[in-house]
């Protein structure tokens, strides 16, 4: 047995020179590819893209003219909501399924750029759906925004997408496969509904008002209505900290589940 | 065998599925520039003992390790490549697009031309993957494998699903990876791919390690040759002659495995004046691998 040889090989294909760097192009190549791969596959792309602007288009823009800066703010937080539940909710279960995620473990692929190219991928998503529907309220609402509103609009929602992002986790990790698609539609339409995001929070019953202070929706859909001018004048406090406690509740859930695959 | 060359290991080992011991016992060194074929039938923990290697699953008890590492650890990671059994490729990405991504987790990969042309598809880097047949998908799973050019290679059933042409291509590109340094760990129920890769043969059966030797001595560690004879006695007759491992009916033949043929010989010879058509042959693996794994289930 050639010990020097092995020796040498192990100094070329391993750490000598594997320079962080190396490591920032991993990430950025996971995210380049998940990107590849979400574009190919019309059934993520075309819905979580289109539903959002075909809503919009029917409740914001057309049969409710006059209110297209309302309706911009809540069906963008329905819209964002989309790409972040489905991409991990449904991604993360299907690539567990069919052993992707395994592949992805044994691959030197440091966990945290797998999960991190997919929370790029929802915010790039939700990028994506904030400006067409910010089109279609400037060309056809005839809806004017300041710039700096809308900007902040903008962040509000691609931020925002965080505390869906880890919803999505705990269930991608959780439940398997076509399992967690049905759990990802009964999540998310009747929370977009109750929350308020297809018709406003003030026409519901008393108790459906309280009860979506419950939701995470309700609360991203109130600070985007407050950054355009819309809010009620509830706490942004209340909102901001809900969605930060819900965020971290539900990633510590997530990770024991990720520990609980890891100990399998 | 010197230390050193001891790339992977498993030591003391147990892996327990709720109630189920999936893996118990096992000891396995896996030396720098072996091809080491693990030979099981199902459920005898050749997938595990694989999973544990890779970090996919975590030891109830002993310890695994890559390189002197944690098996998770990156800095293990980046010097092997897999190909898992489990894993279903579902994307319009094309092959070559697919490949030039797992290569470039690692820090020298194999030019993506070079992977494809050892998986045997060099032809159809243009194809989205989801377009592949079954046989073509096993091999870009082999490409991706070998796509980061490291030293470390662990196959889980690389050939199965393959027809015998794609099998003996990627066994002719399986020894060229080896005369190349590379060490090679996989599994297989076929008896003739470990017989004709491996260069070591560790044995599994119901968890356990059973035999590891070289081919040759896994064959003369079964001990077995095979009388192939017609004769007059029956078949428990001859079954009850001191020396006899077993005996099957085979046609008007008898087919009987012994561990020393010249004792059992001298005994059918002379207990049958007339018998006939006489053969005496060495063990395939395969009957070295029936035996090995009876003589387990004797002993538990």
């Amino acid at each position: 047995m050639n010990v020097k040889a092995q020796d040498t090989a192990a100094d070329v294909l391993g750490e000598r020179d594997w320079r962080r760097r190396d490591t920032l192009g991993v990430y950025w190549r996971e995210a380049a590819y998940q990107f590849l791969v979400l574009l190919r596959m019309p059934g993520f792309a075309l819905p979580t893209l289109l539903f959002p602007a075909m809503f919009y288009l029917f409740f914001g823009v057309l049969f409710n003219r006059g209110h297209g800066a309302y309706f911009l703010a809540t069906y963008g937080t329905f819209g964002i909501m989309g790409p972040a539940l489905f991409g991990f909710g449904v991604g993360v279960a299907m690539e567990r399924e069919h052993g992707i995620l395994a592949l992805k473990r044994v691959f030197p692929l440091p966990p945290l750029a797998y999960f991190s190219s997919k929370l790029v991928m929802s915010a790039l998503f939700a990028a994506m759906i904030v400006t067409i529907l910010s089109i279609m309220a400037a060309a056809l609402g005839g809806v004017t925004i300041p710039a700096a509103s809308w900007l902040s609009l903008a962040g509000v929602l691609i931020v925002g997408t965080i505390p869906f992002c880890a919803l999505g986790l705990v269930i991608g990790l959780s439940i398997n496969g076509q399992a967690a698609a049905a759990v990802v539609n009964l999540i998310y339409l009747p929370m977009s509904f109750l929350s308020g995001l297809w018709i406003p929070i003030q026409m519901m019953p008393h108790f459906l008002q309280q009860f979506a202070l419950a939701l995470p929706a309700y609360h991203l859909g109130q600070i985007s209505l407050a950054v355009i001018g819309h809010g009620d004048g509830s706490s942004m406090t209340v909102h901001v900290g809900y969605l930060i406690m819900f965020s971290i509740l539900c990633l510590a859930i997530a990770a024991r589940c990720w520990r609980r695959i890891q100990d399998r | 065998m010197n230390d050193s060359t001891v790339i992977a290991a498993l030591r003391d080992v147990r892996k327990q599925y709720g109630a189920v011991t999936a893996v118990d016992n096992l000891d396995l060194e896996v030396h720098a520039g072996q091809i080491l074929a693990l030979l099981g039938p199902n459920g005898a923990g050749k997938t595990t003992s694989i999973n544990l290697l890779l970090g996919l699953a975590r030891p109830t008890h002993g310890s695994a390790r890559l390189f002197g590492y944690m098996p998770n650890d990156l800095r293990a990671r980046r010097r092997i490549g897999a190909m898992l059994q489990s894993s279903v490729l579902e994307s319009r990405v094309r092959v070559g697009e697919c490949i030039a991504h797992y290569a470039g987790y690692y820090a020298h990969p194999m030019p993506v031309g070079q992977a494809l042309e050892l998986a045997g598809i060099g032809d159809l880097a243009r194809r989205p993957v989801t377009k592949l047949s079954g046989g073509q998908k096993q091999r870009l799973m082999f490409a991706l494998a070998l796509c980061g050019n490291p030293p470390l290679l662990f196959l889980d059933e690389p050939t199965a699903g393959m027809d015998v042409e794609a099998r003996r291509a990627l066994w002719t590109a399986l020894r060229t990876l080896a005369a190349e340094g590379r060490t090679i760990v996989l599994t297989t129920h076929y008896l003739e791919e470990a017989d004709a890769l491996a260069d070591r043969i560790v044995v599994m059966n119901h968890g356990r390690l059973i035999a590891d030797g070289s081919p040759a001595e896994i064959k003369s560690r079964a001990a077995l040759k095979r009388i192939r004879c017609v004769t007059q006695l029956s078949l428990d007759a001859v079954a009850a002659l001191p020396g006899v491992q077993s005996v099957q009916a085979d046609g008007p033949r008898l087919d009987i495995a012994v561990a020393s043929p010249e004792q059992v010989l001298r005994e059918l010879l002379r207990q049958d004046l007339e018998l006939a058509d006489l053969e005496v042959t060495g063990a395939r693996l395969e009957d070295a691998f029936v035996e090995l794994t009876r003589n387990e289930e004797k002993a538990a």
